[in-house]
């Protein structure tokens, strides 16, 4: 039982084959592009949401942080759906994996960092020190902001892949509790299936939550330092 | 009004004939990146990309997805079955927890 627990987070290979690549590139396939006007409801309706979340989430930075809209808006679909496809039955989900979500994160935070000191150097070595700090506790202080700096992008990552992760593997638990007690005590079972409905539900949520938030930091750390 | 083998589609292709024409078809890489995208869009055309389209359209993609994701991991899925028989006492209930649908 624990051993099949865990086998869900392996990565997949088939006769040696990294599957993967496909199973990575699979979402891509769900979001089809078209050069027309009027389209058909798949696409309308993506580009219906679409159009919500890039108006909701790139309207707080300036004019310089707004040529990220883009990238932010591939990341934000790319995290949505592969999270909710990782809901069906036996499929694998690419971020419960830590290499992947540090792959994402530090690359898109480094890139906010490093344009904020490159543009507003003043600026961004300010955000060092809080304001109104008293002067005996500036060099700890200093200490104290860098820290939480540099840990901005592995608390991106470890977020995403622990929230998922967590969520799959008490799917399968209380999945597995379900079925265990149908044999011995069917008000039990009934129970606990309720439970296992309560928690579908909050990882569809949860799925589409960690999307928004992992693209509402980047924007923020964005708008920092811009 | 003859039409050369090479040319047939699948299903007008005879019986007899029918090891000459798989020997026939293009197997370059250019060719078999053709034959995927000729059977994509097909799919596209016929199920999505229509004025009321419905959800059938994803949902048959979906389900042959989770159907891939089951054949992928069903090697797994009875080896793990096998310890538990190996272990000792397996009930019907325990190979449903195996297979089962989460």
């Amino acid at each position: 039982m624990n051993e099949n627990l865990f086998a869900s987070f392996i990565t997949p290979m088939m006769f040696g084959l990294p599957l993967i690549t496909l199973i990575v590139l699979f979402p891509s396939l769900l979001f089809p592009t078209s050069s027309r006007l009027v389209n058909n409801r798949l696409i309308s309706l993506q580009q219906w949401m679409l159009q919500l979340v890039s108006k909701q989430m790139m309207s707080i930075p300036n004019t310089k942080g707004q040529t990220w809209a883009l990238m932010l808006m591939s990341l934000i679909l790319f995290i949505g759906s592969t999270n909710l496809l990782g809901l069906l039955p036996h499929s694998f989900t690419p971020t419960t994996q830590l290499s992947m979500n540090l792959g994402m994160a530090i690359p898109l935070w480094a890139g906010a960092v490093i344009t904020g000191f490159r543009n507003k150097t003043k600026a961004s070595l300010a955000h060092f020190l809080p304001q109104g700090t008293p002067t005996p506790l500036i060099p700890m202080l200093v200490i104290i902001e860098t820290i939480s700096l540099f840990i901005q992008p592995v608390a991106l990552a470890v977020r995403l892949t622990a929230n998922i992760t967590a969520g799959h593997l008490l799917i399968h638990l209380i999945g597995g509790a379900t079925l265990a007690l149908m044999s011995i005590n069917t008000t039990t079972a009934l129970i606990t299936f309720i439970i296992l409905i309560l928690l579908t539900v909050l990882e569809f949520a949860v799925a589409m939550i960690q999307a928004y938030v992992f693209t509402l930091l980047v924007s923020l750390y964005l708008h920092d330092n811009t | 009004m003859n039409v050369p083998l090479k040319e047939k589609k699948l299903l007008e292709v005879k019986l007899g004939e029918l090891p000459s024409w798989i020997l026939m078809r293009d197997f370059t890489p250019s060719g078999i990146a053709g034959a995927f995208q000729r059977g994509y869009y097909r799919y596209y055309n016929k199920y999505v990309n229509v004025k009321k389209g419905s959800i059938a359209g994803l949902s048959m993609v979906l389900a042959a997805y989770v159907f891939l994701n089951y054949c992928r991991s069903y090697k797994e899925l009875s080896e793990s079955l096998l310890d538990c028989f190996a272990s000792g006492g397996v009930s019907p209930d325990r190979v449903g927890l195996v297979h089962r649908l989460i």
